[in-house]
């Protein structure tokens, strides 16, 4: 299942804000399913990189304690309008996803 | 939908039977599910545990340079808005800890190659909880600790 992943920059304090925002649920394994009254398996984003022309600037490692649909942002200093910024995640399922954009 | 519920139930299964190993001491969990995500530290129950494993340091040093942008109430634990600052030179890595989370690591970043002494994300919180901040500045690890208020916890349900 493809999972939308946006990606935005903006200036901020004469350095390079990057925004992403990734649609996932983001599951604790810890909720349990009022229907069938089973724990609802976890289901989150463990890695993602954010890179500025293709050099990793950012590398996180999440948790279960982040909200639903995360939206992570980074700061860089130095990056000049037209440079490539990517963010690549992947989940403990296996499922990943990427957006690129220019600043 | 049947179908995907067996994967799933298959899936928890298999996750508890590395667990067990995990805890027998046969298998170094960290590198079992995901090459190189840290699972020890994100499963660890205190935050000095957590602290342990992520950073390899059992203390850190209190900073006037860390700023953290957070509410001081939160309506809804579910979502927190967090946002960490510093202006210490040579940051390499941030890291943000729920004390009172039944696990208390929320997420570390590594950074380099030009960023910013900067991330932002939004967390979940159990209850109302001291949040520590780690920043790992020139090889020293720095911190700095704020409260928020939860008035509808986020984690369960």
């Amino acid at each position: 299942m493809a999972r939308l992943t946006k990606i935005k920059t903006r200036a901020k304090n004469g350095a390079t804000e990057v925004l992403v925002l990734v649609n996932h649920p983001m599951e604790t394994g810890q909720r349990v399913d009022p229907k069938t009254k089973q724990k609802i398996p976890a289901h989150f984003i463990q890695k993602m990189t954010i890179e500025l022309n293709g050099k990793p600037v950012a590398v996180a490692d999440l948790g279960v304690a982040i909200s639903k649909d995360p939206l992570v942002g980074v700061m860089i200093n130095g990056a000049k309008a037209g440079d490539k910024v990517k963010a690549s995640w992947t989940d403990n399922k296996g499922e990943s996803g990427n957006a690129e954009t220019s600043v | 939908m049947n179908v995907k519920r067996r994967t799933l139930l298959k899936g928890t299964l298999a996750t508890g039977a590395l667990g067990l190993a995990a805890a027998a001491g046969i298998l170094k969990p960290a590198r079992v599910l995901a090459a190189e995500w840290p699972k020890n530290a994100f499963e660890a129950k205190t935050v000095d545990e957590a602290l342990k494993d992520v950073y390899g340091a059992g203390q850190a040093t209190q900073s006037k340079d860390i700023t953290i942008k957070a509410p001081i109430q939160a309506e809804n634990g579910a979502v927190v808005p967090i946002s960490v600052e510093t202006k210490l030179p040579n940051v390499e890595s941030i890291g943000i800890m729920v004390k009172e989370n039944a696990t208390p690591l929320i997420a570390t970043v590594a950074l380099s190659n030009g960023a910013a002494g900067y991330f932002s994300a939004r967390m979940k919180m159990a209850k109302t909880s001291d949040v520590n901040v780690y920043v790992k500045s020139g090889g020293k690890l720095y911190s700095a600790t704020q409260q928020i208020k939860v008035t509808v916890g986020g984690c369960g349900g």
